[in-house]
Parts: C-alpha cells; structure tokens; sequence
C-alpha cells in the first residue's frame, strides 16, 4: 500500500501536539460552545474549494473534472467525493493522455477511478500519433501544443463540455496568479487575460452562451505546501513518483530525465545510471527533471520542500521557453 | 519558508523528535494553528505598489533560488530600477502587457507566510480606468494597504480607493507613506500626510486607520524596523498586518446558509449542500426556508468525515431536514429566529463594471447568494464622485461609475444589509445578453413600500372581457423611423375591425404627446418610454384587446422586458425590415435630414443604436412588400395563431 511509511508515523505523532484533525470537529465540541471557533487554514481552504465544486454542478449542464494524475488532481479529487458525499461527484474525470506520461501515472489513474468507482475518459489526440508527434523528435513546444493543449480542446469540443475543473494554483506562476477561479473561455477556447469578468465576493458567475466554456480551478488559493500538508492530514493517495527511490536516470543540461521506456534515445556516451531521485511535479517523462532526493516518506518530503531552494515548476521544461510563456500557451487552451 | 523551520532543524536532540516525521508534525501542528489575513495594496502607478509586494515576498524569503535568477534576467529586460538592481515589482506583474507597460492592469494573488500567519495579497490596480478590477480584489479582503508617494501626499485616487474600501466594509485600513528615502525621511511630512488622511477618512466612515512611513526600495518599515527613522515608534507594515484581527466579525448572530446543491443520491437521503454564511447550528435548531417561509428542524450535519454536531460559518456542510420540505438552490436557509429580511424592494450602491452603462429601468440578473433573480433600478437617487465623495444627480452610471439606488426584483429574496454580513447583503448584476458581469451592489436596507401593496385580485379574466371574440395580445411593431410601422399598424388596425375584433392602437409620437411628454431621447428616457408603454399594452390586454403598438423602440433588451410582461404567446414582435437608406430617402417628416444636418441629437440609425430583433415572430420587408400584402401577412399568422 503506498501510504504505508505515512502510517507508520501516525501513532508516534499522537504525542506531540496536534493540530485538531478534520473529522474531529466532534472532539473539539466543547471549544466550540465556549468560543466562537475559527477555522483553520486548511479547513477555509478545503471549505472554499467545495463551494466552488458544487457551484458548478448546480450552475453547468455538463462540467467535466481535467485528471492530471498529480499531486494536485489528486487533492481536487478528494475534495470532490467530499463535496457531493453521499453522492457520487455529478461529472466524469478526463485525462488528456499525450501517451509520454510516465508508466506509473497511466497505473495510478486507471486504479484510482475503480477504486472510487468514477468515470473516467481517456482522450488521446490521434492525428498528434499518426504524425508521431512526440516530445523527442519535435521539442517541447510543438509536442505540448499538439499532444496537450490540441488534444484538450478536441475533448472538450467532441464532448461538448461546458465547464472543466483543473488543478491549477495561484502560487505556480505569474499569469496564474492573474486568472479568475471562474475562468472564461471563448467558443475557440482563448483566454482574453485582460478582458476577465469581475469575480466578486463568493458569487462565482458562469453564465455562457453555447459553445462558451468556463476553466474552474477550485485550488486558486492553495500553495504547493498546503497541498502537501492536506495530503498528509487526510493521507490522500498519490502516485509513487514522488517518493525517492532509485531510478534509472540520465542528465541533460543539468536536468535529470528518467528513462521510462526505451523510447528515450540516449546520445553517444549516455549511460543511465541508478540514482535516487524523486519529483515534484509531473508530466511527460522526457519533459519532466527529477530531483536528487532520499526522502520516501511524506514528512520526509514535506521537510525537502520546505528546505528546498527552488520552486517546484523548476523542473518543467516547458515553462523555460520565453518569459510569458505560460500567458501564451493559456491564451490558445491550454490549461 | 526557511525562516519556519530553522528553529527545528537546529534544536537540540532533547527538545524535539530528532526524524523527520515528528519533525514535520510538530511543523505542520503550528502552520495549522494559524490563520489567514487577506489583505489588497492599492496605490497608483508609481506608488511603488507591485515592488511593495516584491519586497514582502523577498524579505519573508517567499522566493526560490530560479525565481530570483529569472527576476534578475527580466530586471535586465524590463526593469525600471537601473542597472544592477532587482526590481521587485517584475514580480507580481504577470502578464506581458503588464510587464510592457510597467503598470497592474489586473488583480493578482500572492500568498506568503510569516511565523505568526498565513497571508494572501491581491495587488490591485491604481488606473481609475481599471477600478472595477480593484474592487474585485477589496471584496474578499480583510485589510487594505493604501500606498501613497512621500513627495505626494495624499491625492485624488488615494481618496478614490479609499471610498471603494470603505464602500466593500474592508475593515482596517493602513496607509504606507512609500518613498519616504526620497523626502530624506522626513518625520514632519510623514505627519502632515498622516495628519491630512486621518480627517479624510473619518468623513468618508474609515474608523481604524494606521499610518506607517516605508521605503519599498529600502526595506525600511517593511519588515525590519527603520534605523534611518529612529524618530517612528510604531509597528513596520508586516508587524502590523501579523497582529490585526483576521476573523471576520460575527455581526449577525443568527444562521444562514444559501442552497447550492440539492444533494439526493437516493430516495432516502436528500440534502441540502451550502456554505455557512452566518451564525452557527446545531442538530435540532430550528429554521426556516426562505423566501417561502416554511418551517423544519435539522436532522443532521453531513460531511464525508462524519456527521457534525455543529456547524461554523465558513464551513461548507450538507443539511438533513427533519421535515419533508422543500428547498432547491437560490432558497436561504435561516435560523427561524432571527431571521433576514425577505423584500422584491431595497437600496443599495452599486459600482458599474461593464461597458455599457447601467439604465434605470433596463432588466438585468441579479445574484445573490445563489438566487438567481430579474432587476431593475427603479431609481438612480444620486452618483458618487468617488474623487470628491460628492453626491450628484446622474441618470445612469458608466463603467465605474458609483451609484445609490432603489433596485426592484421579480420575486422577493432574502438578504441583510451589507454592513451586517458580506454574504448575504451582496450582489452582482448580470447582462442578459452578454452575460458580463456588468455591475456589483451593496444592500444598504430593504424598502417596505413593495410589501404594503397587495394585488387586487379581480372576479373577471381577460378571456371573459375579450369576450370569446379575439385572444387578447401585443401586436409590438418595432423597426426604423420611416420604415412604415405606423401605416401599416393603421391598415391593419382597420382590417381587424371590419373583422369585427376590439383593438386599440399605441403609437410612438402619440404617446410623447401625453403620457410620455415628460421624456426625451436619451437612452434613459427611451428605456422608460417603453416601460410605459409596455405596462399599459399589458393594461390593454388584461382589458381584452388586440393591442398594436408601433414604437421604433431600438433595443432588445427593452422588447424582451415588454414581452416578459404578459404571458407566454401574447406578445408578437412585429419587425419591420426596412433598409436605413429606404427610410431615409423617404422621410415622411424630415426628421433624417435634421439628424444628418446635426440638429437632432440621439437619432436612430444615424447616431444612436438600432438592434434588430434575433427571432421576431413576423417579419415584414418595408422595401419590397406593398402595405396589403404585409397586412395579410400579418392576418395570416394571427389565424395561425388562433389569435383572431
């Protein structure tokens, strides 16, 4: 079982002092009678991102959950089951599969639907395979557009969604920073970063006309370490990727690359070697560096992080393409 | 982040669990123990708002070591602080146009955490041309921080956030007197300045003010006490924003909750999902669904991790009623006593955020909590200068413009006023045909006049008066002046009462000579001319009558409120499709050439809008059809329609 190491430090931690945890309001009863209780940080975060949620199912005919596999995807997934308890969430997962994730994303997503017994769409952009578009052979920039941003917008059009949630973060880079939770797309999908609609108070407004769609992202206002801290609090499953251990890995440029699969090709002289690494953050194998690390337990990575000197999107090729490259990339789709 | 762990990662072995795990826990027991302050910086453009956040961010060690390499390499490319430098500005503006330009367009988030709390900033723009944005950014934020310039003093858009942050109830105010090295600190015109702010902000209903001399460029008063300013005594900017009080204060006492979500997985469970928005409750309170008024007791508290005992504002809960009642999303669930207010009438400010400008009379959606409602403005009592806080006399608002009005809805919703509850005493207002958010309110109270008069409820219904002969309906013949709307109206008034039906004719210049003598043609006015008319062919209806009504009535949105007034298939929208150039050239009472020779402001189709109708039930071609063939045209559909 994945979380297994997490477990392990459960019952020495219960010694130390304790945030309240989040199914123990009822413990916490007689505080709650005397003072006026205030909620924690995370527990406003968690409370926010469920508003969010359900505003969608009651204001959309057909929103639609973008599954990324990630840290991230798997919080707004958890956040989701809570959100329509006891219902299951009203909309399907869909995973934009550009066929380069690593292995043990495709093993993880394909696990976590039939377990949680949700309806999950896998779209692959079949033109971007015919013509063997792929990250190696056509670089970063043209691979995301096709296998990604092309691929997300042919999903969204063939099922005529008309709200996707995704798991973006203010605090992962400047023009995220600037979007709206509510976040309106043209009937081409662009994204018009000057011209947003006022988002006011709680009333989050989609109101759209056919062909219109609106991006959600109910994770606006977490930080990479609130994500892991939530994780950790209500010991939320993720993919194993991003606990160390050793994997095969070559380095390029100053970025370690695992080699997945022997689609990689290696250069003259290129030796894999054992290394124990881990990462942060998830995408394309051949477009995603790993860290050097040792820690394999959530705490362990969560002191890593906290130690650490470089931000998390330091290890996405494609961000490092031009300094607004992001801003451009959302303005075509991308999410 | 560094900062935060330090003390652990170098205590001794006997005073913390020497492994990570506990390590991390005792950590993260304290990140949990904190709390949150929203707070948004204001300022104008060269305030030095964006590298005030930039410095925050830095000295709290918020930034990653490829974070700072980039902002080093875009220094270089964009910065404005000369060689060598960091400007920290380049941090916060995100988007290209921002970074081009050196200015904040929109709002941005920023999130940093100190040792005593967790902050989100949104910066927010200075430009009046981008005042909407700011108020997005002062709508959730628990504090404001107003920068002015040291050399400046306070001027016009300080006094124009502070308006805004005083209107959207932020509710401490901090006025970073910036650039202070550049007035070679000067203690004296830091007071004058201070002197100067606190006398305007108690006008304008500010209370808590605190005033603080920094330096972004420096550090000094940011987050380490200023050496260079001995002669200051009070807290640094951080200092302050980590002590003032974060929580929300609970100024209605009583429980309410907007249904977002009616949750029923099966035929035994139904909940009602929503965010507590006031109050607390407990299993077994007793509460009411509004507006409709019934009465039940809560069963249960749901949430994934169990049920609850109590519920806290803030916390998004699924409610189990002990009673079969019902309730669906926009109905508030309240505490039987202690209730809102439940009215189709109140007044409260709005500020306009959309292109075209707000007209009195003129439908729009309104959102509140999650009650999705028509409105109108009913009355525009006055515009706010927000430069000068005067009141004026203003018949709509433009594009950030600040108003006090009278609002009338379709139905009555609950609400409280703005000044007891940010929930439930706010809303947004929505273009029905853009769907732009166009403009946001505060409630300021409810108006009772609506709940004192009743309908009369009378013994006779229209189909009794129209007396078997005719169903009785609006006949709306719309299009350009000139385009024969009036003649044909006449013609076919005539033929319909050979056919022996009982009519009645509106006409638009008739009409201006009576009822609506008193309007001109503003978009105001226009809007209100078709107000009138339209409750009076409603009138007509409910009198039994075929009604015509030939009015040139150019916008849609003013028809579809017509339309709105009578029942479902009682309204025709006629369309006489006459091109401009045909009408001009006809010109029956030379009115085209007065509009072209400038003598006749507000004309239509020469310098004010006409927008033809998306789907009228008849359309007439003016140009190519004689005035018999349109009136049977016309005929015939009536048949059809079993009108006649």
């Amino acid at each position: 079982m994945l979380l297994d190491p997490l477990f392990d430090t459960r019952p020495a931690a219960r010694d130390l002092p304790q945030p309240a945890p989040a199914s123990g309001v009822e413990d916490a009863l007689p505080a709650i009678l005397t003072t006026p209780a205030r909620l924690t940080h995370l527990q406003r975060l968690e409370a926010e991102s469920i508003h969010i949620m359900r505003e969608v199912a009651a204001q959309f005919h057909k929103p639609v959950m973008l599954y990324s596999v990630g840290k991230d995807s798997s919080v707004l997934l958890h956040l989701a089951m809570k959100a329509f308890y006891p219902s299951k969430p009203p909309f399907p997962l869909l995973h934009v599969d550009t066929t380069w994730k690593f292995r043990e994303m495709i093993e993880f997503r394909d696990r976590m639907a039939q377990d949680l017994g949700l309806d999950l769409t896998v779209h692959i952009n079949r033109d971007g395979v015919r013509q063997g578009i792929g990250p190696v052979s056509h670089g970063s920039a043209v691979h995301t557009d096709v296998m990604k941003t092309q691929a997300l917008k042919q999903a969204l059009d063939a099922h005529g969604f008309d709200a996707a949630f995704g798991g973006a973060r203010r605090d992962e880079e400047k023009s995220r920073a600037k979007e709206r939770i509510f976040s309106f797309r043209t009937a081409t999908h662009r994204w018009e970063p000057k011209n947003q609609r006022p988002e006011l108070w709680n009333l989050y407004q989609g109101r759209i006309h056919k062909g219109e769609s609106i991006r959600v992202f109910p994770l606006s206002n977490w930080t990479e370490l609130d994500i892991w801290q939530y994780i950790h609090q209500e010991a939320i499953p993720v993919v194993p990727l991003y606990f160390a251990k050793p994997r095969p890995v070559v380095e390029r440029d100053g970025t370690l690359i695992m080699v997945d699969d022997d689609r990689l090709p290696l250069k003259p002289g290129e030796v894999p070697e054992m290394a124990w690494v881990r990462f942060r953050t998830l995408g394309c194998y051949p477009l995603t560096g790993a860290v050097r690390s040792t820690a394999a337990t959530l705490p362990e990575i969560i002191r890593e992080m906290l130690l650490s000197t470089g931000s998390e999107r330091q290890g996405r090729v494609i961000d490092q393409d031009a300094a607004a490259s992001m801003e451009a990339k959302k303005q075509e789709g991308y999410f | 982040m560094l900062t935060d762990l330090d003390p652990i990662a170098t205590a001794p072995a006997d005073a913390a669990p020497s492994d990570a795990a506990n390590e991390v826990q005792v950590y993260l027991a304290r990140q949990n123990g904190k709390d949150l302050l929203r707070f948004i910086t204001c300022g104008s453009v060269d305030d030095g708002k964006s590298t005030l956040i930039g410095r925050l961010l830095y000295d709290c060690k918020c930034l990653f070591e490829d974070q700072l390499a980039s902002l080093e390499a875009d220094s270089g490319r964009f910065g404005t602080t000369g060689a060598g430098q960091l400007d920290l500005a380049l941090l916060v503006d995100g988007l290209a146009a921002e970074r081009e330009q050196g200015i904040t367009i929109d709002v941005a988030y920023r999130f940093f955490t100190t040792e005593r709390r967790k902050f989100i900033v949104a910066d927010t723009p200075g430009h009046e041309q981008y005042t909407r944005n700011m108020v997005t950014g002062a709508s959730t934020a628990d504090a404001a921080v107003l920068l002015v310039d040291a050399r400046k003093g306070v001027l016009t858009q300080t006094r124009r956030h502070s308006t805004i942050v005083s209107l959207l109830g932020v509710r401490h105010v901090v006025l970073a007197v910036n650039k202070m090295d550049a007035v070679g600190w000067s203690r004296e015109t830091f007071e004058r300045i201070a002197a100067d702010y606190r006398v305007f902000a108690q006008r304008i209903g500010i209370d808590e003010v605190t005033c603080i001399p920094v330096s972004a460029l420096t550090g000094d008063n940011v987050t380490k006490p200023s050496d260079a300013m001995g002669w200051y005594g009070g807290p640094t900017l951080l200092g302050h924003l980590e002590s003032v009080d974060a929580a929300a204060e609970e100024k209605l006492g009583a429980f309410r909750m907007a249904v977002q979500w009616v949750n029923r997985p099966n035929q035994d469970f139904r909940g009602f999902c929503g965010t507590v928005a006031g109050g607390a409750l407990r299993v077994g309170d007793e509460v009411a669904i509004l507006p409709g008024g019934r009465t039940s007791r809560v069963a249960r508290i749901v949430t994934m991790d169990g049920d609850l005992e109590t519920a806290q504002p803030g916390q998004a809960v699924t409610l189990v009623l002990a009673d079969e009642v019902d309730a669906s999303r926009g109905d508030m669930i309240a505490a039987a006593t202690g209730r809102p207010e439940v009215a189709d009438q109140f007044a409260a400010h709005v500020v306009w955020m959309d292109e075209q400008p707000l007209l009195p009379g003129r439908s729009y959606l309104l959102r509140a909590g999650t009650a999705t409602v028509g409105a109108q403005v009913t009355e525009l009592k006055h515009a706010i200068n927000v430069n000068t806080q005067e009141h004026a006399a203003a018949k709509h608002l433009d594009l950030n413009d600040v108003g006090f009005c009278n609002l009338a809805l379709d139905r009555p919703i609950p609400f409280d006023a703005y000044a007891d509850s940010r929930e439930t005493g706010s809303f947004i207002l929505i273009d029905r045909l853009t769907n732009a958010t166009a403009g946001c309110g505060m409630i300021r109270f409810g108006l009772r006049r609506a709940s004192n008069i009743h309908r009369h409820a009378s013994k006779l219904d229209k189909a009794a008066r129209a007396g078997g002969l005719q169903k009785p309906c609006v006949l709306w013949f719309t299009g350009l002046s000139g385009s024969g709307k009036s003649s044909v109206a006449d013609r076919l008034e005539q033929e319909l009462h050979r056919l022996g039906r009982r009519t009645m004719i509106l006409d638009g210049d008739n009409v201006r000579h009576g009822l609506n003598r008193d309007l001109g043609f503003t978009d105001e006015d226009r809007v209100e001319n078709i107000r009138r008319v339209a409750e009076v062919s409603k009138l007509m209806v409910d009198a039994g009558l075929i009604v015509l009504v030939s009015f040139i009535s150019p916008f849609r949105e003013e028809r579809r409120m017509a339309r709105s007034l009578v029942e479902e298939g009682e309204f025709l929208e006629i369309f006489m499709d006459t091109p401009l150039e045909v009408c001009e050239a006809r010109d029956p009472k030379g009115l085209y050439r007065k509009a072209r020779a400038g003598q006749l402001p507000h004309f239509t189709g020469i310098d004010s809008a006409y927008e033809p109708p998306d789907a009228p039930e008849i359309m007439l071609k003016g140009a190519e059809q004689t005035a018999d063939e349109m009136v049977a045209q016309v005929i015939g559909e009536l048949r059809r329609r079993e009108v006649i």
